[in-house]
């Protein structure tokens, strides 16, 4: 093969790769064989696969091939390799959720229900992605499996804690990985890996067959190198699920059609305030580009988003507690020290406090709600900064020298609080990309969507391609 | 709201004792630490005047 079409492969988006399978051009098996050698060729820089699901993807991709020589429809996802966060049920693996702890319990009996609907769309799992230890993180970082590496500098952190999705999707192993976001775990390694990630509404997708961290924060979604890949595989998830008590009955509501009918009349608007407090300078530029090149002269401040942080910052810690007290009990020491001694404190906080979180959360939620009657989208940055150095412990916001693990997300966690759709869409300034958050109103996924696909039709949002050594297919 | 090392050492070992939990000495400073993050935290939650009436979200719907 040449290596202008080894280089067409590995760049692939998922919607070439169907449409190639689709067309007879492509070979399923080919493309997830090419997946499974990038993996093993690159996984021992990147540490971004866990697991590997190789005879399983062989099979499901010669399948492909064979219904399509039968004359059966493919899928709109026909031999698209895709990961998913190793906090995903796959059946016959154990959900180690990025754990030592759940390495010791059974394996899974069945898949999660969006890696079956990705796959019933002709999408074929390749593996399971590195995570910070029970999503507790924003680093990447994990003591038991070791840090996943940011591709565009491997000393660098793919933020998390879905930092095996954003550095295999980043590094060209697979076009589609999925993740998990509760206060930011797919818009921080989207922002640090620069590529582009979705979390869609609170309670759109189905969470079912997922291991848990904070139950009313959680979010899955997919990462991606372009918008038409995210809104593809978005539309190939959405739906009920009586198996998630909090997905939604709506029907789905496709996006894919519809991401190139342009923003003519969509009111877009800064975030200011908070949202400028804190960020470093390649932040305010990503922003300071999307406001540009969208002509957006508007600013619109989210009232007491800062309260808002704290108080989603005070459930997560609670919640997450309760959740793992058990675990706490009996085998402390099995924990990744970081997330040990924050959920230890977790279990000392005042339910008081939790309270007033959740009477903060609706009293917020209203008045956010009340901004989107005069804006549709409200563009802020998804970090304070482009991804740090792996080991680094603190970070400087707002001149006040502060812990990193849980300040990477003091832009996302007001927005997820609250459950509002955003695309993290990556802006390519130097020396390395930063993700700015495309913010839409409960369910409008499509218009957040159609304005990260203005922007990278524009060229102001790029996944831009690391420089790594690709095996030669 | 910001306490004492002292205060949250004594509501670490309190809670500890209640709840059934053992900490190696080395773990305390990093528990501390992140006590005392949620204490400032918790501070800016309590600043927020609701009133009474005020609904919790505790199963939250967008």
């Amino acid at each position: 093969m040449s290596s202008a079409s080894q280089g067409l492969q590995t760049w692939a988006t998922a919607g070439a790769i169907a449409a190639g399978v689709a067309s007879g051009t492509h070979s399923a098996e080919r493309v997830v064989a090419g997946a499974l050698e990038r993996i093993a060729t690159l996984n021992p820089t990147l540490n971004a696969v866990t697991a590997v699901t190789r005879d399983r993807a062989l099979a499901k991709a010669r399948a492909i091939d064979a219904d399509g020589r039968n004359g059966r429809v493919a899928g709109p996802l026909a031999g698209v390799p895709f990961a998913v966060k190793n906090l995903f049920d796959v059946a016959g693996l154990t959900t180690v959720a990025g754990s030592r702890i759940n390495r010791n319990y059974p394996p899974a009996s069945a898949d999660a229900t969006l890696i079956a609907r990705l796959e019933a769309q002709g999408g074929v799992l390749v593996g399971a992605l590195n995570m910070g230890e029970y999503a507790y993180d924003f680093t990447g970082e994990n003591a038991h499996d070791g840090a996943s590496r940011n591709p565009h500098d491997l000393d660098r952190m793919t933020g998390g804690s879905s930092g095996g999705s954003g550095g295999a999707v980043a590094g060209g192993l697979v076009p589609i990985a999925l993740g998990s976001d509760t206060n930011g775990s797919i818009r921080v390694p989207a922002s640090l890996c620069g590529i582009f990630g979705l979390k869609p509404t609170y309670g759109r997708l189905s969470r079912a067959g997922t291991f848990p961290f904070v139950s009313s924060l959680d979010h899955l979604g997919p990462l991606a190198r372009c918008v038409a890949d995210l809104a593809l595989s978005y539309d190939a998830m959405q739906g009920p699920d009586p198996a998630d008590p909090v997905c939604t009955t709506r029907q789905a509501e496709p996006t894919a059609h519809a991401i190139a009918r342009g923003i003519e009349g969509v009111r877009l608007a800064v975030a200011g305030d908070y949202f400028r407090r804190g960020a470093h300078r390649e932040s305010l530029e990503a922003v300071e580009r999307v406001a540009r090149a969208l002509g957006v002269t508007r600013e619109v401040v989210l009232p007491k988003a800062a309260n808002a942080r704290a108080a989603a910052y005070i459930i997560t810690a609670t919640e997450a507690a309760a959740l793992h007290l058990d675990r706490i009990r009996r085998v402390p020491g099995d924990f990744d020290p970081d997330v040990r001694d924050r959920l230890i404190a977790g279990t000392m906080i005042p339910a008081t406090f939790v309270a007033k979180a959740q009477k903060l959360r609706r009293w917020y939620r209203t008045a956010i709600l009340e901004l989107f009657r005069d804006v549709d989208v409200i563009i802020a940055p998804a970090t304070p900064c482009s991804a740090p150095t792996l080991g680094q412990k603190t970070i400087v916001l707002d001149g006040e020298e502060l812990p990193l693990r849980p300040n990477l997300g003091i832009f996302t966690q007001p927005i997820s609080f609250i459950g509002l759709p955003v695309v993290a869409v990556p802006i390519p300034v130097e020396p390395l990309p930063v993700a700015v958050q495309v913010i839409a109103a409960p369910w409008r996924e499509d218009i957040a969507l159609r304005v990260a696909y203005v922007l990278e039709s524009m060229g102001v949002a790029v996944a831009p391609r690391p420089n790594l050594s690709y095996p030669d297919l | 709201m910001d306490p004492s090392q002292d205060t949250l050492d004594a509501l670490i070992a309190a809670n500890a004792a209640l709840l059934g939990l053992v900490l190696a000495p080395e773990w305390r400073a990093t528990v501390r630490q992140s006590l005392a993050v949620s204490f400032r935290l918790a501070a800016l939650v309590e600043d927020i005047d609701l009133p009474d009436e005020a609904e919790p979200a505790p199963v939250f719907e967008a």
